[in-house]
């Protein structure tokens, strides 16, 4: 192992556990529910992929260790993280959490909350 | 160098776990719990993998896989328990 790719090894670890740290502390600073839900579903998503390159770069260099399973877990939650942040702000819209009072196009909530599915008649024609 | 930055960054996954941690015990609605545990797997699966890459490891990644399917499943069943009232219609 030389000098250039431990460097960069270690690089991308740092990378991926300042994003986890910067996802967490905005997970504890932030104002309100809606902001704080924005803060790890983005970082914490970038960070685990940085780690998950990270530790396949090690085991593929230092061990000559190709699997498949790291890239199933970066694709895993890339696909998952959305989905997850999208049922929460579902829930937390229908138990009418507050937003911060300078969030803008307020009234674009209760339109979102009244939207009704689409009647049966509709989907089979 | 490796091992010490793979320690470092394990030290700053480790803090953001003790952040999560208070915004579950602190956080004034039920969603903001269910948030901070969501946040909180995905923590872990990255200790995990650090843990594996100081270890020199390949054991710990189906572990890793497993925490993230079942905490994704976990995560969505309790919003549509939130939503609904039931989890399977």
């Amino acid at each position: 192992m030389t000098l250039g790719t431990e460097i960069l090894i270690s690089a991308i670890l740092l990378l991926g556990a300042g994003m986890l740290l910067v996802g967490s502390i905005g997970l504890a600073r932030l104002p309100d529910f809606y902001t704080r839900l924005h803060a790890p579903t983005k970082a914490t998503t970038l960070g685990i992929a940085c780690i998950v390159l990270a530790s396949m770069l090690d085991s593929w260099i230092n061990h000559d260790l190709v699997s498949v399973k790291e890239p199933v877990i970066t694709l895993f939650l890339l696909i998952t993280a959305p989905v997850t942040a999208y049922m929460l702000s579902k829930a937390a819209l229908h138990y009418r959490v507050r937003p911060v009072k300078r969030t803008q196009n307020q009234h674009l909530i209760n339109t979102a909350r009244n939207q009704q599915p689409p009647k049966a008649t509709d989907m089979t024609e | 160098m490796l091992e010490q930055v793979t320690l470092l960054c394990g030290a700053l996954t480790g803090l953001a776990l003790l952040l999560n941690l208070w915004r579950l015990l602190k956080g004034p609605t039920l969603h903001d719990r269910i948030l901070a545990l969501d946040t909180m797997y995905i923590n872990a699966i990255a200790l995990i993998l650090l843990l594996g890459t100081h270890m020199g490891s390949p054991l710990y990644f189906e572990g890793a896989l497993l925490i993230a399917m079942l905490g994704f499943i976990s995560t969505v069943t309790v919003a549509k328990y939130l939503l609904r009232g039931d989890i399977i219609e």
